[in-house]
């Protein structure tokens, strides 16, 4: 406001309600501005929309009918959620080192999956409301062959509900590696398209790059984790940093960023994708044969077959359907890494069926917090690609 | 015992009132004043240097507990240059739940406070905006509560303006 010719322009500070159903935001979300012309002055951030009562569901039902409540938190990455919650109960059942291999590279195939889903839902959306459509077609189309993936192994795109404590709900259908490399030798033709219609596109850049910045320092101290936190510099990685699951057996690499803005961002989300078809092949060519399930009656169903043949098999049909699996009393919290960053159950077992307590941290929740530090004195066009870049999932953030 | 619970007993004393590990997780829990003083050393100290508050939340123990330990606040901590984890719990009684803000220690306690008041009624005293953030202004009550009934229904009430 030094300018002479703006010294008699009006600056009163103006309000402004963006959302909560805004058309360039993914996710019920309302912002509350004070602008000063376009810069922000003040932002706050509501969240809540989309709050269902997910713990509360979860303590009144048993451990097993908890799974398809997670399929609905961060619904673009349903596996990973499924994983991440049978983890927690196998850990409260002791019973982590007797899960099958098989089941537990099947695991692994199935997050890895799921991540490059969400990352493709996540780069669609973003650049949508940036406003190139072109690019969202191209994503969209990457997506859903790799949902068509999921769909084919669980029988559901999104709420996929596969994973069970003690093992799978089935096992992979025939043909599946050779559907999984056909889709790959897609999407990696995809990645290049992608590459070459964004990564040096000058108006792309304009709205990503030194938009929506934070400091390692700050990004630590809001507990940012996952594309986010390694945008910033920090390399942390759940995969890495505490390995669970297959993720020990396989190599692969951590992009990580130097400056915390919503390109680097975009390139670490981008990277990721190859890594996670990396990962993905390594499981298939390691992928042992075996039962998927924990041979324990008491954790996991016996089969279908079995419950219909022998009166053991069916009595525990009923009493792990009716009553919900034993847990013995404790507590228990495993992290992994989700697609948005740090996933983790925190459960508490009073004993008997029912969780006590089935606490999700949801990473996008620590992210979205940190929405009017990033955005204060930036220009208001500067919210899009840092929104898109947090990624907020409305289930995942409001449960 | 594990490291970080033998290391949190030495400096801190007195205020640990029990510590546990179970299933490879080491678990404090730590007297309700001390908490605030706790937490600064657990993130400052060369040793712990818990940089990340990784997840806060509450348990409702109602019940199962005396009414003067009926809540439990905790804390899930994570280290980055130590890759090492610590839960720490406190417990809070029912006829007074109120404990410290961990805002000036991580920024990222604001919204799990706020979510732990929504969810619970447990106030954090010196928090800046102390007020619900997954339901609305209007609402009745604190769900997570074990004596709130999973089948209450409220309207949902707007704004006045």
């Amino acid at each position: 406001m030094e300018d002479k010719n703006q010294l008699d322009l009006n600056t009163e500070l103006m309000v402004l309600n963006m959302g909560p159903s805004h058309p360039a935001t993914h996710g019920t979300v309302r912002f509350f501005l004070k602008l000063d012309g376009e810069k922000i002055v003040h932002m706050e951030t509501e969240i809540g929309y989309l709050h269902r009562g997910f713990e509360k569901h979860c303590e009144n039902g048993t451990w097993t009918q908890a799974f398809p409540y997670t399929d609905r938190l961060n619904y673009c990455s349903a596996p990973q959620n499924n994983v991440a919650y049978a983890l927690a109960v196998e850990k409260l059942l002791g019973v982590t080192d007797k899960i099958p291999a098989r089941a537990v590279y099947i695991r692994t195939i199935m997050c890895e999956l799921a991540r490059m889903a969400d990352h493709y839902t996540n780069l669609a959306a973003g650049t949508l409301e940036l406003g190139a459509l072109t690019a969202f077609i191209y994503f969209v189309e990457a997506r859903e062959l790799t949902w068509d993936i999921i769909e084919s192994v669980c029988g559901a795109r999104l709420t996929s509900n596969y994973i069970r404590v003690g093992g799978l709900a089935s096992d992979l259908p025939e043909g599946f590696a050779g559907h999984v490399k056909s889709v790959f030798a897609k999407n990696r033709v995809f990645w290049s398209e992608f590459d070459k219609l964004l990564t040096h596109n000058r108006i792309f850049l304009d709205r990503m790059r030194d938009t929506g910045a934070i400091s390692r320092e700050d990004a630590i101290s809001f507990a940012f984790t996952g594309p986010c936190l390694r945008a910033a510099g920090v390399e942390y990685d759940v995969r890495k940093a505490s390995p669970y699951l297959a993720y020990r057996e396989v190599d692969f690499d951590i992009p990580v960023g130097t400056t915390g803005d919503n390109f680097d961002r975009y390139l670490v989300r981008m990277e990721e994708i190859n890594q996670s078809m990396r990962i993905v092949e390594q499981c298939l060519s390691l992928l042992p044969s075996g039962p998927i399930n924990i041979n324990d009656a008491s954790v996991r169903n016996p089969s279908k077959e079995d419950g219909h043949t022998y009166m053991e098999s069916m009595i525990f049909h009923f009493k792990n359907t009716i009553e919900g699996i034993q847990v013995p009393k404790g507590e228990s919290y495993v992290p992994t890494e989700g697609t948005n960053g740090e996933l983790g159950f925190y459960l508490v077992s009073q004993g008997g069926g029912k969780p006590w307590k089935c606490r999700v941290r949801p990473p996008c929740f620590a992210l979205t917090q940190a929405m009017g530090h990033m955005c204060t004195g930036s220009y208001l066009a500067d919210i899009i690609p840092t929104f898109d870049m947090i990624n907020l999932i409305g289930g995942e953030c409001d449960r | 015992m594990g490291r970080l619970i033998d290391l949190c007993k030495q400096k801190l004393g007195g205020a640990v009132i029990s510590a546990h590990e179970q299933h490879g997780d080491e678990t404090v829990v730590i007297h309700k004043d001390a908490m605030l003083t706790a937490l600064r050393w657990l993130r400052d100290d060369e040793a712990t240097k818990f940089d990340f508050m990784m997840d806060l939340t509450a348990v409702d123990y109602f019940g199962t507990r005396p009414r003067e330990e009926r809540f439990e606040v905790v804390y899930h901590l994570f280290s980055l240059s130590h890759n090492h984890r610590l839960r720490v719990k406190m417990p809070v009684a029912e006829s007074d739940p109120a404990v410290e803000s961990a805002v000036t220690v991580w920024r990222a306690a604001d919204w799990f406070e706020r979510e732990v008041w929504d969810m619970y009624g447990i106030v954090f005293k010196g928090h800046p905006n102390m007020k619900r953030i997954l339901l609305y202004e209007e609402f009745e009550g604190h769900p997570l509560r074990k004596d709130y009934n999973i089948r209450k229904r409220q309207p949902l009430i707007g704004p006045e303006n």
